[in-house]
């Protein structure tokens, strides 16, 4: 009986000296959700979600404040992927965040018009803007998300948004059989 | 006699050849057009830089365009004339689009240039490898044999010191095609001089050119050529004419036994392959100075009136060499492919222009090409997967390709599919399975080049509010300061104006200034500090007055 008392209590005390050094040194720093969401988000930081960029309605999604179709730049797919992750029903698009783009789009800045205000530079969320005070602005069309946050700051509308066209380097081959079925 | 066990690849097709072989396949020269169109990105990597200007004068040989990064190829004046335009063109690319490129309108005299652009080296075997790869690179000498890839970056492997075997590959496993034929038959000497120009850069011991043995006018020469070199690390070796026999990992497969490992590359098996015409311009590159200005190009199938082989300007327009060839035929055009009937892409119209890569124009008649037809449900017969020469499950990737479980298709080894058509050849349900494979591996890499994207606008999102946080601190830090700054200051003011007033009263014990400890107490600081400067004003006034 005793003996089998201090064997129970010494594994006891083991185990539980064990798990207190894991918990410590294995600690999680944040939650891993969180991360798994923000690398299936589009990264477009374009806040038509409601969330100040993508990470925030990544941490929303995970703490279960926002729902997960309330992205209209990962379309359908996006909602898809995220439902798989969460092991949710996949939803359509909520229509009050906006509508997919089925293009991807860059902006782009008649330089004609543009009085080098900065606002748009201070709107953009990737820093694809470069210009200065009274000096003229333009976009870095590679580092460009087509969020449109920069459209509505401008002062004298010079910006526009462009669909990315396709260049031989990026063109994809035509799903086969895709246009018999539209027809 | 050309069994499985032979060809040394599981699956293949033996396909009839419709090929110009023998006297049939000698080349005569296309004519020279009117315009010239060299589109910049004609070869695998990053586009080349127009160093021209509309309007400039070229000669023969004078370069276009620049190689821009490693892995590039320069482009040169195919004929002499005037630059017409840098602009945008329709280029000979499955997409159909348009990209840049320079036009060059011939003047009809095709003068070359006086001195050449580089120094011709005759004596190879003294020059360090350096130099020689310089003269390859500098000549924008590309994959002969259709993929493009700039031969100078094939020739430089980053450790030579197991590369133990060349293979020329003179395989034209594809019907039809039959350009690299007539370079053997014609070039014979250029190719093994050009081989063992190869085999000394890469330092391979032995020398294999593989030729099919359908082909025995190519044979012929090129044995009598090795045998004239006296070189006896060049063999010429016969392989069975069995489709895709051309395909590099199928003839390394077949020469040797081996097997390039899955998405990797021959030279990580110690083998480089190069096609047998890329050999014979790398030898005119560094003995004769010669930039790729010219290839052979075959104009058959049954739209075309009489089929040739020809030595073609790069940037002809296509319609110059079907004109060459007595111009369609009444059997009527179906489509117009470049490159075969298995692996060709089909062209919009013929005004495209020959680019380096461009090995035949397959005028595609009713007789060579299968209307096409309507496809049926996939039955899971398996004759796809007895077919296919890389030894895939194409039934699996196309069902997984279909339902776009693109991770599927790669778990699958999608990649290492050569997209050769066997399968598609083989269906009986007549399914188009390569393009579901080329669909996949597109949208794949889009799916990572989009991947990549998102990782940067993510990166750059985090600095940015990092940066913004830093400089809302930064401000707040500078505010507080200045706050404490002024706070610090008025206190000093304060305690100097308090102990000055203090001072005074103790200085100046006059009968007006009996009074004063009393004001002081009453009076606000700062009135108390305006007095205490003025007294000290008047204090300084005295003491200049004594001096």
């Amino acid at each position: 009986m005793l003996a089998a008392l201090i064997a129970f209590g010494l594994l006891a005390s083991v185990i539980g000296i064990a798990l207190g050094v894991a918990a410590v040194r294995f600690r999680v720093e944040g939650n891993p959700l969180v991360e798994q969401i923000d690398a299936i988000l589009p990264q477009t930081q374009c806040g038509q979600c409601s969330y100040p960029g993508c990470r925030p309605y990544a941490e929303a999604i995970a703490a279960g404040e926002a729902d997960i179709n309330q992205c209209p730049p990962g379309g359908e797919d996006g909602v898809v992927a995220l439902a798989e992750l969460l092991g949710r029903e996949p939803k359509p698009l909520n229509p009050e965040n906006g509508e997919a783009q089925e293009a991807p789009l860059v902006a782009w800045i008649d330089e004609d018009r543009c009085i080098g205000c900065t606002l748009c530079i201070q709107a953009c969320p990737v820093d694809a803007i470069l210009g200065a005070n009274k000096q003229m602005h333009t976009i870095l069309a590679s580092e460009c998300t087509g969020c449109k946050l920069c459209l509505p700051p401008c002062p004298v509308d010079c910006i526009e948004m462009h669909e990315v066209t396709p260049t031989p380097r990026n063109w994809t081959w035509p799903e086969p059989g895709r246009s018999r079925e539209a027809a | 006699m050309f069994g499985r066990a032979k060809a040394g690849f599981p699956g293949g097709l033996a396909l009839p050849g419709h090929k110009l072989y023998g006297e049939a396949g000698r080349t005569r020269a296309a004519p020279l057009p009117d315009e010239l169109v060299f589109p910049l990105g004609q070869h695998v990597g990053q586009a080349a830089t127009p160093v021209v200007q509309v309007g400039d004068r070229v000669r023969r040989g004078d370069l276009l365009a620049a190689a821009e990064g490693f892995v590039s190829a320069a482009i040169h004046a195919s004929t002499s004339g005037e630059i017409r335009a840098i602009e945008e063109r329709p280029i000979p690319h499955a997409s159909g689009l348009s990209a840049l490129c320079i036009v060059l309108a011939a003047d009809g005299e095709d003068r070359g240039r006086e001195a050449p652009l580089w120094t011709p080296q005759a004596d190879w075997q003294d020059l360090p490898r350096e130099e020689l790869l310089a003269c390859i690179r500098q000549a924008g000498i590309v994959g002969l044999g259709g993929a493009a890839f700039p031969a100078a970056v094939k020739l430089n492997p980053k450790d030579t010191a197991h590369v133990g075997t060349l293979i020329l590959n003179g395989a034209e496993c594809e019907p039809y095609i039959s350009c690299d034929g007539a370079a053997m038959l014609e070039d014979a000497p250029a190719i093994v001089a050009g081989a063992r120009l190869l085999a000394y850069l890469i330092r391979a011991r032995e020398v294999q050119i593989a030729i099919e043995d359908h082909n025995p006018s190519a044979l012929e020469a090129m044995r009598a050529a090795a045998k004239d070199s006296g070189d006896r690390a060049v063999k010429v070796v016969p392989v069975p004419s069995r489709y895709p026999q051309g395909g590099e990992r199928q003839l390394i497969q077949t020469l040797t036994g081996r097997e390039v490992p899955s998405e990797g590359l021959p030279i990580d098996i110690g083998i480089v392959v190069h096609n047998v015409a890329t050999a014979a311009a790398i030898w005119r590159a560094v003995t004769a100075a010669e930039p790729l200005t010219e290839r052979i190009v075959t104009v058959t199938g049954s739209g075309v009136r009489a089929p040739a082989n020809l030595r073609v300007r790069i940037g002809t327009p296509i319609r110059t060499l079907i004109e060459a060839c007595g111009g369609y035929s009444e059997a009527g055009v179906q489509r117009l492919l470049l490159g075969g009937p298995m692996m060709g892409v089909a062209l919009a119209d013929d005004a495209l222009p020959i680019v380096k890569g461009s090995n035949c124009i397959l005028v595609g008649g009713s007789e060579d090409l299968a209307p096409p037809v309507e496809p049926m449900p996939c039955i899971r017969c398996g004759d796809c997967v007895s077919v296919c020469p890389a030894g895939l499950l194409p039934q699996q990737l196309y069902w997984h390709a279909r339902a776009k479980e693109f991770d599927k298709t790669q778990t699958l080894n999608l990649f290492d599919c050569i997209e050769c058509g066997c399968c598609a050849q083989v269906c009986p349900s007549d399914i188009p399975l390569v393009q579901y494979y080329r669909y996949a591996k597109t949208e794949i890499r889009l799916a990572e080049q989009e991947k990549i994207k998102a990782d940067q606008a993510r990166a750059r999102h985090e600095f940015r509010q990092q940066r913004l946080e830093r400089e809302k601190r930064e401000k707040e830090e500078a505010r507080r300061r200045k706050r404490e700054q002024l706070a610090a200051k008025q206190a000093a003011q304060k305690a100097k104006a308090e102990a000055e007033a203090a001072a005074a009263s103790a200085d100046n014990p006059a009968p007006a200034g009996a009074k004063e400890p009393a004001q002081a107490e009453q009076t606000p600081p700062a009135v108390a500090a305006a007095q205490a400067r003025a007294r000290r004003q008047q204090a300084a006034a005295r003491d200049e007055d004594q001096s």
